[in-house]
């Protein structure tokens, strides 16, 4: 099967049902192999315990942007090449992304409250996630807004083309301004600064919840291209009816 | 494994994230039978895919 196969939505399909489930033990064992290096790694020098929340707060703050990444391409897929699969792809991502950028606002919240003495703080990394939070649920709203899939598509992959611009925003705003939001110490020049005691728990959480990403949002996918055949039959029963 | 003073966060944190992740599976998987469902029904009411092809079957 090439790429460009995949863009036919049976194949996508048939694709899909097979890989799905070996996605599926792959995510749970990297995922349960997480949890246990989670629970094993000793205490930080300052954080003490609560150093454990970081290893589901910072794969699911950057799956938040990950995801709208994903949903950036396709809209462009959407706009530019107008790939049957790119809506499709979309707007099965957002409400997975949507819950990975909740995650992430509430154990930052939950670490914050022991650790910096608030569980909130308008700063601007903070506020960009939280930004970038209420643009999934107004692109959640607009597709459910509009009846016709192929009509929200357009508006859909524009607003989320214009979102992406929060994306760089949301990464370096630990840099550009004065946070109480420490800068990163993963992802940066000059590589980790993260002792390998936490680096490698973190980093197999990390691949355990991108794996859970792409093995729920291939599902999604395959319910709304099925939704999209309800749709179509139903608008073929409905003419049928009239004629 | 201790988890000190502030063992409520961290397990209110882990705990959110199972349930949420809990959540989106189950979410998911409820919604791939109700389109299944829907399908099944309008292909037993005579509504059938201009390509003739099962739209039901997924494989």
């Amino acid at each position: 099967m090439t790429l460009i196969d995949l863009a036919n939505p049976t194949k996508f399909l048939s694709l899909t049902a097979r890989i799905l489930p070996w996605l599926a033990g792959a995510t749970a064992i990297l995922l349960i192999t997480g949890f246990y290096q989670a629970a094993m790694a000793p205490d930080d020098y300052q954080q003490g315990a609560t150093v454990k929340i970081m290893f589901i707060h910072v794969p699911n703050a950057w799956l938040s942007m990950f995801v709208w990444g994903v949903m950036s391409l396709a809209a462009l897929g959407t706009l530019v090449w107008r790939h049957p699969l790119a809506d499709v792809a979309a707007k099965a991502a957002a409400p997975i992304g949507a819950a990975f950028t909740f995650l992430a606002l509430v154990t930052g919240s939950l670490w914050g409250r022991p650790m910096w003495g608030t569980y909130w703080q308008w700063d601007a990394r903070l506020t960009s996630v939280l930004i970038l939070f209420l643009m999934y649920l107004g692109l959640i709203a607009l597709w459910r807004a509009v009846d016709d899939p192929s009509r929200a598509a357009r508006a859909a992959a524009i607003l989320t083309l214009v979102g992406a611009l929060n994306l760089p925003i949301i990464k370096f705003s630990v840099d550009w301004w004065n946070t109480l939001h420490q800068p990163a110490s993963v992802l940066r020049m000059g590589g980790p600064t993260l002792d390998r005691a936490f680096l490698i728990p973190l980093l197999v959480m990390a691949v355990g919840f991108s794996l859970l990403f792409v093995t729920l949002h291939l599902a999604a996918m395959r319910n709304e291209i099925l939704r999209r055949r309800v749709r179509s039959l139903q608008i073929m029963q409905a003419s049928q009816q009239a004629a | 494994m201790s988890l000190g003073p502030y063992a409520s966060f961290i397990v209110t944190s882990y705990s959110l994230v199972a349930a949420v992740v809990l959540i989106l599976i189950v979410w998911i998987a409820i919604d791939y039978r109700r389109q299944k469902e829907r399908l099944r029904e309008l292909e037993a009411s005579g509504v059938t895919r201009r390509s003739g092809r099962s739209a039901v079957d997924t494989r």
